[in-house]
């Protein structure tokens, strides 16, 4: 059996689950202290399912713990941020658009060495090793304990990465390295961004993973357990100790890939309706599409695999306006149980409705017993086409789909929408995240530039395969179980030299001894 | 008149206006350009009235892929460097540098060169739009010859071409930019300050400024921004401008023709738009269609933007379930002409169709 854990900044929710079937849940406030929080739930969910320590195989943890740490500029290590490319690349330095107190706190440490790739594998210039090291005893002198490793073009060949960590390691005893190839894709900026805000988090990875394994002990759970990234795929521990950024945003992956089992579908759209907005994205072979465009985290542009949602204000606490013609975008929010009509407020909510409509069985039905019919009847008309649309906006082709309901605010849809095929609204939905966590797969990407002169577009294709399902096997992956899942090609405008840019995703299930 | 950082980010949003979904994404230009202020100059903008008539003027730019520039940053200096190069060559300083291109990311190039040099940017270009080949430029349909040519890479390595026509420069060129890594920046079209007055699209800079703040001020305002466009145009030289269409994208095709992206999106119309539209890409927005009837053709702009932001949709960002609204705008009379349209008109991007002004559409 396996668990599955979401540590989010509100609730810590634990699943435990036998292959698909979820045996016990169990949602409790996060506490202050995680591993505390992690041992009730971990305690709480094996008792209420009848598992023994050693009836776990595999424990999944989604954390927000990194994220935090960045949004919140707390517990960072200062960072030198080494740079392989010059002479080009000089003319935007290291951190160049960073808020001023992020920056700060990481201290600014820039170094800017000759190195670097071209597009086609060139190298833009040998790595200068005696740069690298002069930046070491820098880097000594001032004690700086973690780096950041970024070259030109490094998806695309990434030995000057490997070698210039070999060099830091040597020079700088005891140090932290963050490669950036093994963190981002072509985009050098925000793919150097993410990879200092790594380097910061060096230290407090360390220290989480440990409490981790602390709370595991202490319950004698001796399965490995693993830690879900932004793409819906797993790490090991040591793994995030080296790569923490890489689970920036694994929450709502977790909860669509959730979704997505409890619903039994693979090609899906997933509607999370909460208290203020609802959330829609689009499931591919039952993974969440990712967004193509930056994504900014405590200010700082990245281009992270993110899951691509379309947030809109429809939610449990939305109030309705003009006879029911208008809905939110404001929310009476957490203050539902005290301002909806229902509960004895003064604010007509989409919960009212739902109740006045008997959709629902909250608070006092006699407090909106007033309402007409026409107003409900409008009301509900709003609230549906506003998800139909969003939902409709999210999707890549005019085909209807099946639409996968969670969240509390799902109580406010009844009827059948005309962009789905069909709706579903599975059990257990609540605890969705934790339940993606536990059922998460192991997978590998390659994102590079490749040139299809001599090569030929299906050579290279296949290559990039094979090269996405080598690393999904590295990661973990039982090979009979490894897919390809994505494919992208992007053709490099204005270049006539049939460069592509491809992408390739592979994923499998983790190979589990017990 | 001197730009500030809010100028900076609202030109960048009218340069992606006027880019009609090519020239690639500003942001690492309009990074540069602050940069390069905050080191060494603020950035002048002067008018071509400003330029003597003997003046040199050397316009400065960006030439490959966008997509390695994001990777491969540049040096910084290079398109200095291309500049100085053939001042060099002239035997002659410039009194000013200027865009070739207002769309996209060479919006940006010049005024790098700008505050790096202190050194004035003329408030006009070559394009008045995105085009994708360095012959289609207004200098060039008017005479002035693109070369002597210098291209530059991070090194300062630096090639100086001299060919029979702008055609070849274009091929020559293009050769020398893949060999430099696919991104390479150029000082080209060495112009007088007659030259400039007689053959550039005048205050494209200032427009770009100005659509971009337009935009952001009618939000900040809630105000309708299409409408706020709308009453903006005729106070500029690209004075005319309508909605063409209001809808969803229902489906997008690309494929790669000759390194360039080519493809066509499809809009089926909401509310009142009845219909389905079809946008025809080369890197740019060519022509667009309501089911089957032209509506705009190039160089008239055509301006995909988010129906509710009003921010202009690049063709790699367009994608299926979109509410997109469609801006025609008729260019000025100097990119109108048939010297010009035989250029950048319908038949330079193989179109069999003549060109017909907007303002004569339907």
């Amino acid at each position: 059996m396996r668990i599955g854990i979401d540590v989010g900044g509100t609730n810590t929710d634990a699943v435990l689950m036998d292959g698909m079937a979820v045996k016990s849940w169990h949602k409790s406030p996060t506490t202050p202290d995680v591993s505390t929080g992690i041992m009730n739930a971990l305690r709480t969910v094996m008792e209420e399912g009848g598992a023994a320590p050693s009836d776990i195989s595999a424990v999944m943890i989604g954390t927000t713990h990194f994220t935090n740490a960045v949004v919140e500029r707390k517990r960072l290590l200062e960072v030198a941020a080494v740079r392989l490319g010059l002479p080009a690349t000089k003319g935007l330095p290291p951190m160049v658009d960073w808020p001023p107190d992020l920056g700060q706190a990481l201290g600014y440490h820039r170094y800017l060495v000759h190195g670097g790739h071209e597009f086609d594998g060139r190298e833009i210039a040998p790595l200068n090793e005696a740069e690298l090291k002069a930046a070491c005893k820098d880097m000594v002198a001032k004690g700086v304990r973690a780096a950041a490793i970024t070259s030109v073009f490094s998806p695309v060949n990434p030995g000057m990465e490997d070698r210039a960590a070999e060099i830091i390691a040597e020079e700088v005893p005891g140090v932290a390295l963050s490669l950036s190839h093994q963190i981002g894709r072509v985009g050098f900026l925000e793919r150097e961004n993410a990879t200092v805000m790594n380097a910061c988090l060096a230290d407090l990875a360390a220290k989480v993973v440990q409490s981790f394994k602390d709370a595991l002990a202490t319950l004698k759970i001796e399965a490995p357990f693993y830690i879900s990234q932004n793409d819906g795929t797993l790490m090991t521990a040591e793994y995030v100790e080296k790569y923490p950024v890489l689970t920036f945003a694994s929450g709502p992956t977790n909860s669509m890939r959730g979704a997505a089992l409890l619903a039994n579908a693979k090609e899906a759209m997933v509607v999370d309706i909460g208290g203020t907005t609802s959330d829609v994205g689009m499931l591919i072979h039952g993974f969440p599409r990712e967004s193509s465009v930056a994504v900014e985290i405590g200010g700082v542009r990245t281009n992270f695999r993110m899951p691509d949602v379309l947030a809109f204000g429809l939610g449990g606490g939305s109030l309705v306006r003009d006879e029911g013609s208008r809905i939110g975008p404001d929310s009476v929010g957490y203050e539902l149980t005290e301002r909806a009509l229902v509960f004895g407020g003064d604010v007509l909510t989409t919960t009212d409705i739902a109740v006045a409509a008997g959709l629902a069985d909250i608070g006092d039905k006699s407090k909106v017993a007033h309402l007409s019919a026409d107003l409900i009847e409008t009301a509900i008309t709003t609230m549906h086409r506003m998800v139909d649309e969003a939902v409709d906006k999210m999707k890549t082709s005019a085909e209807p789909l099946p639409v996968i309901l969670v969240g509390g605010g799902s109580i406010l849809m009844s009827r059948d929408l005309p962009s789905a095929s069909e709706i579903i609204k599975p059990d257990h939905a609540s605890v969705a995240n934790a339940i993606g966590a536990a059922i998460a797969q192991v997978g590998g990407e390659v994102d590079r530039v490749f040139s299809l002169e001599g090569l030929g577009r299906d050579k290279a294709l296949a290559q990039a395969k094979d090269e996405a399902s080598e690393k999904a096997v590295g990661a973990g992956a039982r090979p009979e179980t490894v897919q390809v899942v994505d494919i992208e090609e992007v053709p490099l405008a204005y270049l006539p030299s049939s460069a592509t840019r491809i992408r390739v995703k592979a994923v499998g299930d983790l190979e589990m001894s017990a | 008149m001197r730009l500030n950082r809010e100028d900076l980010i609202d030109l960048c949003r009218g340069a992606a206006f006027l880019g009609t979904g090519g020239g690639g994404d500003p942001y690492i230009g309009r990074l540069m350009v602050e940069h390069a202020m905050a080191e060494s100059h603020p950035v002048e903008i002067i008018d071509p009235s400003e330029v003597p008539d003997d003046a040199l003027v050397l316009p400065t730019a960006m030439m490959g892929a966008p997509t390695v520039l994001v990777e491969k940053l540049p040096r910084g200096d290079e398109a200095v460097k291309s500049l100085q190069r053939l001042e060099q060559h002239l035997g002659k300083k410039a009194f000013a540098t200027m865009p070739i291109e207002i769309g996209g990311i060479n919006s940006t190039m010049p005024l790098v060169v700008g505050a790096r040099l202190g050194l004035p940017v003329v408030d006009a270009d070559g394009m008045g739009r995105a085009f994708p080949e360095l012959q289609m430029e207004t200098f060039a349909v008017y005479g002035v010859s693109g070369t002597p040519m210098a291209i530059t890479n991070e090194y300062g390595d630096c090639t100086l071409v001299q060919t029979h026509d702008n055609k070849m420069m274009e091929w020559i060129a293009r050769g020398v930019t893949i060999r430099m890594g696919g991104a390479a920046y150029i000082a080209e079209y060495p112009m007088t300050g007659e030259e400039v007055k007689r053959t550039s699209v005048p205050n494209t800079l200032t427009l770009a400024l100005r659509i971009g703040r337009c935009i952001r001020e009618a939000r900040e305002n809630h105000i309708n921004p299409f409408q706020a466009l709308l009453d903006l145009l005729p106070k500029t030289p690209y004075a005319y401008g309508k909605i063409i269409f209001h809808g969803k994208i229902i489906d997008m095709f690309r494929e790669t023709r000759a390194g360039f992206a080519a493809g066509r999106a499809r809009i089926q119309g909401l509310d009142e738009w009845a219909g389905v539209m079809e946008i025809e890409i080369q890197n740019e927005n060519l022509t667009a269609r309501v089911n089957g009837e032209l509506k705009v053709i190039v160089p008239d702009l055509i301006c995909i933007m988010d129906s509710e932001t009003a921010e202009p949709i690049t063709t790699e960002t367009l994608r299926y379930g979109q509410r997109v609204t469609v801006m025609g705008v008729a260019v000025p009379p100097i990119m109108r002409t048939p010297e010009a349209l035989a250029i950048f008109g319908p038949v330079g991007f193989g179109i069999d169709e003549p060109f017909t002004p907007i303002e004569e559409m339907h």
